[in-house]
């Protein structure tokens, strides 16, 4: 279980930081949400893989598994698919403005200059 | 209990779903209410640095549960100072906003404007890492809204740069809390403290990495030199109003290095041995030099005043990293001192472009109430330069009179006095370009001239001016408070026994949990 886990996370940011450094918008957000799904696996395991245990108090049960974690990856779960939504519209709009889905700085040409008042 | 301490993240919290909802047509009302809740929020943090002053630490357990297995606000002398700071910069950032009218040129302008002030106080005044968190990512989303506002294909491609790096930082974070959380058990910061300095030398290896991750996080967002790539062009393109109260955002980065390593990571303690001088140190240097060359290389006004930010949070950063109690002084008396100037530079700006083209740095026909824009510039310039007789001066001289008894006080005498004469080149430079060099351009007779700017804009850059020559008036007792800070962030165990000693919920006494 815990390879399984732990291999999981280390290809899944590997894939991620691969996709994060490309030139297009669309990659990078994949990237990004590939890291996310990374850190949610990386923060549920910080509190130590048990399996089958219960993380609320019971009677006649000995094993818990840490609640905090839980918490902590559902409160994270929800600001990165937030985050996503965000940047997918941001991306959306500046694709369509210029027609152009590159992330880096692209030359300026001096009708840029111009345009670059509102 | 007072509960004062939550009204900082609750009233704008209130307010912004408020403007949203019920005043979402009306500007009018919206503009009323975010004035006034500005100026509630500069009451209330007044009040707060007031009651902290004399070395209280105020405590406010959420839902009364007590530390560690709750969240708690704390508000010392360093956090109380820091809202204050934030609010009435807000202030003024708001009266240039709907004085100039950027505020109804998109929408939501003034909900987003609370949230992000939620999110910049809550960050202040939090007591738990996850908690710093959640209140990054509020003033993120906040800012990201706020970075676009009134659009733009320009203003949309550096949007993206922006909340894409953005992004990744936060993910690093949460690797980074992780990590914490796997090696220590616990979050809150005071717990942190106590329970850090228990790990035995071999086992340090995920603490260790866990506190290079987190230094890396609030690198980012200081703008720390290699990882200030999205400040230019995203400040630089953000609207004025928005880029001027960015101002106080790469601050936060500076106070979460600040508040995390005196007080979970001290400088004495082994585990991180090195990571301020070895790292932290060259890296402020280095900032501080490119942002410095950037203000003479930028080839338009606002790119300048955001290399400027650049150099002026590697100053900040520089004399932080020497973990003095001079140093962190220094430091504070510099920061509050870097985001007046930088926001008041960031409105002057805006205030020149008005009736120009652009703000390329070329001689382009004279502007509407040139006159006083050029006056301000030059005030602003010269803060931000760190000439006398303003603040940026005194600030620098700190930091200066900090370093020389270390080590390292040739680089940082050598590279701070360099930096600071390029800036002046720099500054010089764009000032005559713009301001005077019109008077050599003939205007087109049937361009008509641009309207000057309201009055009240002036107003709200002037005052920021005016603070930043109080500022350097009462340098005396600043310094004095700012040095009772340092001393304060230096013995830290007052914080953490009334964080983790104060009863609530779930610590009664022999109670098994």
């Amino acid at each position: 279980m815990e390879l399984l886990l732990a291999s999981a996370i280390g290809i899944m940011t590997a894939a991620g930081i691969y996709l994060v450094l490309r030139l297009r918008t669309f990659p990078v957000i994949l990237g990004i949400s590939l890291l996310t799904y990374a850190v949610n696996v990386f923060l549920f395991t910080s509190g130590r893989v048990a399996i089958g245990a219960p993380p609320v108090l019971r009677d006649n049960v000995t094993t818990y598994t840490d609640p905090l974690p839980q918490a902590l990856v559902l409160t994270a779960i929800v600001i990165s698919f937030g985050m996503t939504a965000v940047v997918v519209m941001i991306g959306l709009g500046a694709f369509l403005g210029s027609n152009d889905d590159h992330v880096d700085d692209q030359p300026e040409t001096s009708d840029d200059l111009s345009e670059g008042q509102s | 209990m007072t509960h004062w301490l939550i009204a900082p993240v609750v009233l704008p919290a209130m307010l912004a779903p408020f403007i949203v909802l019920a005043a979402r047509y009306h500007i009018g009302i919206q503009r009323v209410f975010s004035i006034v809740g500005v100026l509630m929020l500069i009451a209330i943090s007044g009040g707060l640095a007031w009651t902290a002053s004399d070395g209280t630490i105020m405590l406010y357990q959420l839902g009364d549960w007590a530390a560690p297995f709750g969240i708690v606000l704390v508000g010392d002398q360093l956090s109380t100072l820091m809202i204050l700071l934030t609010s009435v910069l807000a202030l003024f950032v708001l009266v240039y906003a709907i004085s100039s009218g950027w505020d109804d040129r998109g929408r939501h302008f003034h909900a987003l404007f609370q949230f992000q002030l939620m999110g910049i106080l809550g960050a202040f005044l939090t007591g738990d890492l996850f908690n710093l968190f959640v209140f990054f990512e509020v003033l993120l989303i906040a800012s990201y809204g706020l970075m676009i506002h009134a659009g733009g294909t320009k203003r949309l491609r550096a949007g993206v740069q922006y909340v894409l790096f953005n992004l990744i930082g936060s993910t690093l974070f949460l690797f980074a809390l992780g990590s914490i959380y796997a090696e220590t058990g616990t979050l809150n910061m005071a717990d942190l403290a106590n329970r850090v300095a228990l790990i035995s030398p071999e086992e340090t290896v995920g603490i260790r990495v866990a506190a290079v991750l987190l230094l890396l996080v609030f690198a980012i967002k200081a703008a720390l030199v290699p990882l200030h790539f999205w400040l230019p062009s995203s400040y630089a393109e953000a609207p004025a109003p928005v880029a001027a109260l960015f101002a106080i955002m790469t601050k936060v980065g500076a106070y979460a290095i600040i508040r995390v390593y005196t007080m979970i990571f001290p400088p004495d303690l082994d585990v991180t041995a090195g990571l301020h001088d070895t790292w932290l140190l060259p890296a402020a240097l280095l900032s501080l030099a490119i942002g410095m060359i950037g203000v003479l290389a930028a080839k338009q006004l606002d790119r300048l005043v955001a290399f400027s930010i650049i150099g002026s949070m590697g100053m900040v950063m520089v004399s932080i990293a020497l973990f003095t109690p001079e140093g962190i002084a220094a430091a504070l008396y510099y920061i509050i001192h870097s985001t007046l100037a930088g926001a008041a530079l960031f409105l002057i700006a805006d205030l020149a472009r008005s009736g120009r083209a652009n703000l390329a740095l070329t001689p382009q026909p004279p502007i509407a109430g040139a006159t006083l824009t050029a006056g301000l510039f030059f005030a602003g310039a010269i803060a931000m330069a760190g000439l006398p007789p303003l603040s940026g001066f005194l600030g620098k001289l700190l930091v200066l009179d900090a370093a020389f008894d270390t080590t390292r006080m040739v680089w940082i005498w050598v590279i701070v006095l360099g930096s600071s004469l390029i800036s002046v080149v720099g500054f010089a430079r764009a000032g005559s370009v713009v301001f005077w060099k019109a008077r050599s351009v003939t205007p087109d007779d049937d361009a008509p001239m641009a309207e000057p700017p309201a009055t009240m804009a002036y107003v709200a850059v002037g005052g920021l001016i005016a603070l930043l020559a109080l500022h350097t008036i009462l340098a005396g007792h600043m310094h004095s408070y700012t040095t009772s800070i340092a001393a304060q962030l230096f013995a830290p165990e007052p914080y953490i026994s009334t964080v983790l000693e104060t009863p609530g919920k779930l610590s009664e006494p022999g109670e098994d949990h």
